[in-house]
């Protein structure tokens, strides 16, 4: 479903900055796949270049047999309306509250507003935020943004989630809710990109483990384990 | 496509009122530039009536002997009339001028005596001549000076008053440019303080903007509401600026009529009232939108 093929990104500026290196990896429709690797490994990178954030220097991304780095513009949307993103940083819209975060990203797909007053109300009583709708994010906690995130990155039934060190600003019990959240998705039929540098996190799910450093795969393990030498 | 235009003007208000301090910046300004535009406006109307006023001092008037046959003074009075820098032309005869000058003093017995006791009519038949301009009073002074016609005048009053109308003419002349720099210089800084203004307040939503673009919210969707907004700027402040510049006209104008006594801006603007609104509403909502369409531009790429 999701390939990356010889993939390789550097940055001019005076001098050559590699962030990713002959990249190729296959992921699989609902795989829970976690990418672990130091700061700076090129997890960060591999996630902006799946969803068209940045293009790669060399090879090619290819999504539900679309090739990521040839898309238009105007074809970009498309592909992210099928791929949830959840970041560090929840990077929720601060003049929507929780209900408007969740129910835009149904409504910049086209969903008809009946089918959105049904589905994100839902969606929020699965997160646990329910009681929390009509809240702005600057009256939420890290916890309960990162859950109105990952309500807005699943609301669309997307095939593929990807969560970029969503654990990164959180204590350990919100932690610990936002990993089941993403299980819970993957579960449901979702493939999960997981990027952390948290090795409890890693070992507890005993899922794919890619590890990276210096922007290179080091290593790729079905059932693997946090290890970075 | 009705959902979608619901969504964008959503989106728009929502944008607008919970900006807060934001959006009220935003509208300051726009609410400033729009008082630049009226009161340019109100530049106009003064320069126009002022300058209207000034055209209307300046004339030619060509006296002629009493000797001069009424016939005679009609033809020159056609052929000046020809001329193409004339606008217009008026014919006091010399009954018309004693009438004139007799009601003009009728209060003065000194004047009235001396009128009566006078065997003929002293005063002269004389033409009044108006110009299209005020620079083209010399090209008609030169058609008047005829060898033909010489026999018959008195006197052109254009070689005494030649000075004066010529630096009236340059006033006139001066005024309308000045006028017109101060239009353009005027529109130029709101139209650029208003764009700077929208620019800053896109930029500082260039987070949400990015956050958007990633959820994928197509273009129409991620600028429109922008554009909405800049249409809400445009009304709101349309409508602040005339609250707040109409009860200036009002309070004002009386002060003005001491200066130009044929200027009446209360009268100007009730009867211009609804182009003034509909120029107010055009120019605010073209500021508030160009801006937001040129600002956004650069957040919508890749």
């Amino acid at each position: 479903m999701i390939s990356f093929v010889n993939v390789s990104k550097w940055y001019e500026n005076g001098t050559k900055s590699v962030a990713l290196e002959d990249v190729n990896l296959k992921i699989e429709s609902q795989e829970f796949v976690t990418l672990v690797g130091k700061s700076g490994a090129g997890k960060s990178t591999l996630v902006k270049l799946m969803i068209g954030e940045d293009r790669p220097t060399k090879g090619k991304i290819m999504i539900a047999g679309k090739e990521v780095n040839r898309l238009s513009s105007s074809e970009l949307p498309e592909l992210r309306r099928k791929i949830g993103v959840v970041f560090q940083d929840f990077r929720l819209l601060p003049k929507k509250d929780v209900y408007e975060n969740v129910a835009f990203a149904m409504e910049v797909a086209g969903r008809p507003d009946i089918e959105i007053e049904s589905v994100v109300p839902q969606v929020l009583d699965m997160v646990g935020l329910a009681e929390r709708a009509h809240h702005f994010p600057d009256q939420l906690s890290g916890g309960e943004k990162q859950r109105v995130a990952i309500a807005r990155a699943m609301i669309n039934r997307p095939m593929v989630i990807v969560a970029d060190e969503p654990t990164g600003n959180l204590d350990p019990g919100n932690t610990w809710e936002i990993i089941k959240l993403l299980m819970k998705i993957n579960e449901l039929g979702t493939t999960v990109i997981l990027a952390t540098h948290s090795k409890d996190i890693v070992n507890a799910l005993g899922k794919r483990v890619i590890s990276m450093d210096q922007g290179k795969v080091i290593r790729d393990e079905k059932n693997g384990k946090y290890v970075l030498s | 496509m009705a959902t979608l235009f619901a969504r964008i003007f959503r989106y728009g208000w929502q944008n607008f009122s919970r900006g807060k301090w934001l959006s009220a910046a935003t509208l300051i300004v726009i609410v400033l530039a729009l008082i630049v535009f009226e009161s340019l406006i109100v530049f106009s109307v003064i320069t126009k009536t002022s300058v209207a006023l000034l055209k209307e001092k300046i004339d030619i008037s060509v006296y002629f002997k009493p000797t001069a046959p009424e016939e005679e003074i009609l033809k020159i009075k056609k052929a000046i009339e020809n001329l193409p820098e004339t606008e217009s032309v008026e014919y006091v005869s010399r009954d018309k001028a004693l009438a004139t000058f007799k009601e003009a003093h009728k209060d003065d017995p000194a004047i009235s005596q001396a009128l009566s006791e006078l065997a003929e009519n002293p005063l002269s038949a004389l033409v009044n001549i108006k110009a299209k301009d005020p620079s083209q009073y010399a090209a008609i002074a030169k058609g008047l000076d005829n060898a033909d016609w010489r026999p018959l005048t008195q006197k052109i009053t254009y070689r005494q008053n030649q000075a004066i109308i010529e630096r009236l003419g340059k006033a006139i002349d001066i005024g309308n440019r000045l006028g017109l720099i101060i239009t353009i210089l005027l529109t130029l800084t709101a139209i650029i303080i208003t764009f700077n203004t929208v620019s800053l307040a896109i930029y500082s939503n260039r987070d949400e903007i990015g956050i958007m673009r990633l959820v994928g919210a197509p273009a129409s969707l991620i600028s429109g509401p922008y554009m909405v907004e800049g249409v809400i700027y445009g009304v709101i402040g349309a409508a602040i600026s005339l609250a707040v510049f109409w009860p200036a006209i009002y309070w004002g104008a009386p002060y003005l009529k001491y200066f130009i006594t044929d200027l009446d801006l209360r009268a100007y603007f009730v009867a211009h009232i609804f182009s003034l609104v509909g120029y107010q509403l055009l120019f605010g909502i073209a500021l508030g939108v160009i801006s937001s369409n040129f600002a956004i531009q650069k957040y919508l790429k890749i």
